[in-house]
């Protein structure tokens, strides 16, 4: 078993828990909490899919995949913050309608056979590094690398912009912003339509680059609920979500590549094919998830930093503080 | 007169978010080319057709029912239980460990038995989210829902190794499932339907849920807990541990939900490697039904009834106009949104009472039948 490949494909996997998890990120950060993530990603993966199947152009399937799941986003924007309802309930209403709409409208699409694909690419000097080279920069998607500029620049626009002042601003104190001109409802339509967006790109990336095809539900298989975790762990800064997102790609590559070999550094391979342990190793992203909610909510009170203080509220104009 | 038309205008509420739904369900169905009368025709005959069809419909909703009177308990307290589909996995295994293991007792002790057990693994499994919530402060929303990845996991083990069916074990090619409860532990069947005495245990215990949450301490402190959790402390309550036990006792219902499933369904448990694959999914339906029952259990029984009839409808309906049944997940989804959406009417006049009360200087009345807001503490 070469580690070297499987922190490769690691990498290619924790992509898409990095797109879900920056568009989260954005959304969040200007005040909106969207559990539909599952939901979006599941609308991304189908339409990214099937587009690419019609037109034969992965490139159009991308861009109609961050279409229609920016699309759906909005209907969980309307319901909280026109409608001012539970952003919890809401959430889990557009988990269930994307997760409806994308079953319905995949139907069949799994026996659509295969599709041309986005192109994978090596960077010529920077895949000469030893050990480095070949897990970050040889022969991964072209996907794999948008990932690596959005860590910066998400970091950079939220952290150095006027534009990302203004939207921490939305997220911690929306009527102070109110009261600066920051017009409060447009930007949080706005940021959960780029978080709509980036899952509808997440489910892109799986349906076209790491694990080509259409599955139904298990095309995501929860990822979009790992990433609703991971923002937390990250404390709502892109640079850690990054790091949280490819160690659970690796993780999740492990999983599924520690089974094959017939021997483990040199021992027999407890988990060669055998037919039990395969369930518990399934169990573990879950698993490790709950136990970096436990690390993250420590921490996040210990160092007293938290989710943005106006996570969860509706902001209605002239209404108490906050 | 006009707080009758207002108290008249709420209870029509849910049945105007569900034409709402189906309104929009119909421009889906016409862009999937099939004729909306048509489909939601098959749907109605294939949920209230016939005896036999409405009885489908009532052991579709059992499951529903249960989960929803834990959703109902959990909601209440503000605490999200999104775990049912684990809760119900765990419930059955240990419940119908037991209807497997001891095949010496009479039925209606097995039966209880199994009942209490499959209360006790569910509460087990939506228990551990209540420790880490209230102990650890992790996020009980993707708690539960990892809870359930891990059940899923458990139940393929479970089904494959230790609990699988003798005659199968030999056999190449095995099939996941356990053997067959015996005749005397199988819950009783109006035959020739297959309606079972779970459906009038469900409404027996909504009856109970009701009088738990409105009639006891326990139930109180859950509900205070629920709407502001700083002033309960303030009374002494002991906020942490009716955290813990607003999910257990949430878990503990689906569990029992899952019970029910294999005692009173199938008489015994099959994988196909999926959580929907033996919940059918209830574990969330079930919060839908909740919800649209405005986190009621009395008022949770018609509703559960009507999503078991949307998804007994949507079989015929995929079989009769070709409509993958899948569209009733995105009509659930579309219900939730119209039910929620509608919350707005009902906040703006409570705001206009009590700026009315606020004039006349007469304190105004609560509203009992208004839910603590979810606050989120991510």
């Amino acid at each position: 078993m070469d580690f070297i490949i499987i922190l490769q494909a690691g990498v290619a996997t924790g992509t898409v828990l990095l797109f879900a998890t920056i568009g989260e990120i954005f959304s969040e950060r200007a005040g909106v909490l969207n559990l539909g993530v599952e939901g979006m990603m599941l609308i991304g993966a189908m339409s990214a899919f099937s587009t690419t199947i019609a037109t034969g152009n992965p490139w159009l399937g991308l861009l109609v995949a961050m279409f229609a799941a920016g699309l759906i986003s909005q209907v969980h924007a309307f319901i909280t913050i026109t409608l001012h309802a539970d952003q919890v309930v809401s959430g889990l209403a557009l988990t269930f309608l994307g997760t409806g709409i994308s079953l319905v409208l995949g139907e069949g699409l799994s026996k659509a056979g295969t599709v041309s694909l986005l192109p994978n690419l090596s960077i010529p000097l920077l895949s000469q590094i030893p050990l480095l080279g070949p897990i970050f920069f040889a022969r991964q998607s072209i996907l794999v690398y948008i990932g690596y500029l959005m860590i910066p620049l998400a970091w950079y626009y939220i952290n150095r912009t006027r534009p990302g002042l203004h939207l921490r601003a939305v997220g911690e104190y929306p009527s102070a912003a109110d009261a600066l001109g920051i017009n409060v409802f447009r930007m949080r339509y706005f940021y959960v339509f780029v978080g709509g967006m980036l899952a509808g790109l997440a489910g892109a990336t799986i349906s076209l680059a790491v694990a080509p095809g259409w599955f139904s539900e298990l095309t995501t298989a929860g990822q979009g609920w790992i990433a609703i975790g991971l923002v937390i762990f990250a404390q709502w800064d892109p640079v850690r979500a990054a790091v949280g997102s490819y160690a659970f790609g690796a993780l999740r590559r492990l999983i599924l590549d520690i089974q094959g070999p017939l021997t483990l550094l040199g021992f027999d391979n407890p988990f060669y094919y055998n037919p039990y342990w395969g369930f518990f190793l399934q169990m573990l992203p879950y698993a490790f998830t709950v136990i970096v909610l436990v690390i993250g909510s420590r921490e996040a009170i210990r160092k007293r930093l938290g989710a943005p203080a106006a996570l969860g509220n509706p902001y209605i104009r002239g209404e108490r503080g906050l | 007169m006009r707080s009758r038309l207002n108290s008249l205008f709420d209870a029509l509420l849910p049945v105007i978010a569900t034409l709402a739904a189906l309104g929009v369900g119909a421009v889906m169905l016409l862009v999937l080319g099939a004729n909306p009368l048509e489909a939601y025709g098959a749907l109605w005959v294939g949920a209230f057709g016939s005896t036999n069809a409405f009885a489908e419909t009532l052991v579709k909703a059992t499951p529903l029912l249960l989960v929803a009177l834990g959703i109902c308990i959990s909601f209440r307290g503000d605490v999200i239980n999104i775990g049912g589909e684990g809760q119900m996995i765990v419930g059955a295994i240990l419940a119908t460990s037991v209807g497997l293991t001891f095949t010496g007792l009479p039925g209606w002790l097995v039966i209880a038995m199994a009942m209490l057990a499959g209360f006790i693994g569910g509460g087990i499994w939506g228990g551990i989210p209540g420790v880490l919530k209230a102990y650890f402060n992790v996020n009980e929303i993707l708690s539960t829902v990892m809870m359930n990845a891990i059940a899923v996991q458990f139940m393929n083990f479970m089904l494959r190794g230790p609990m699988i069916d003798p005659s199968q074990a030999e056999l190449a090619s095995k099939i996941p499932q356990t053997a067959r409860l015996l005749e005397p532990f199988r819950l009783l069947r109006w035959a020739p339907t297959r309606l079972h005495l779970g459906a009038l245990i469900a409404v027996v215990l909504a009856i109970l849920v009701y009088i738990l949450l409105w009639r006891t301490t326990l139930g109180y402190r859950i509900r205070a807990v629920g709407q502001n959790p700083n002033a309960s402390r303030y009374a002494g309550i002991d906020v942490k541990r009716h955290v813990v036990l607003a999910l257990l006792l949430s878990g503990a219902f689906a569990g029992l939900a899952g019970m029910i499933q294999v005692y009173g369904v199938n008489y015994r448990m099959i994988t196909d490697g999926s959580a929907s694959g033996f919940t059918g999914s209830a574990g969330f339906n079930g919060i839908v039904a909740a919800l649209f029952g405005q986190l009621h259990p009395i008022w949770s029984i018609p509703a559960s009834v009507l999503f078991g009839a949307l998804l007994v409808g949507a079989n015929s309906m995929q079989r009769m106009v070709q409509i993958p049944s899948a569209l009733v997940t995105a009509l659930n989804g579309l219900v939730v949104v119209f039910v929620v959406s509608s919350e707005i009417w009902r906040r703006r006049r409570q705001r206009r009472r009590l700026a009315a009360a606020k004039e006349e200087d007469v304190p105004p009345k609560p509203d009992p039948d208004t839910p603590g807001k979810t606050k989120v503490r991510a």
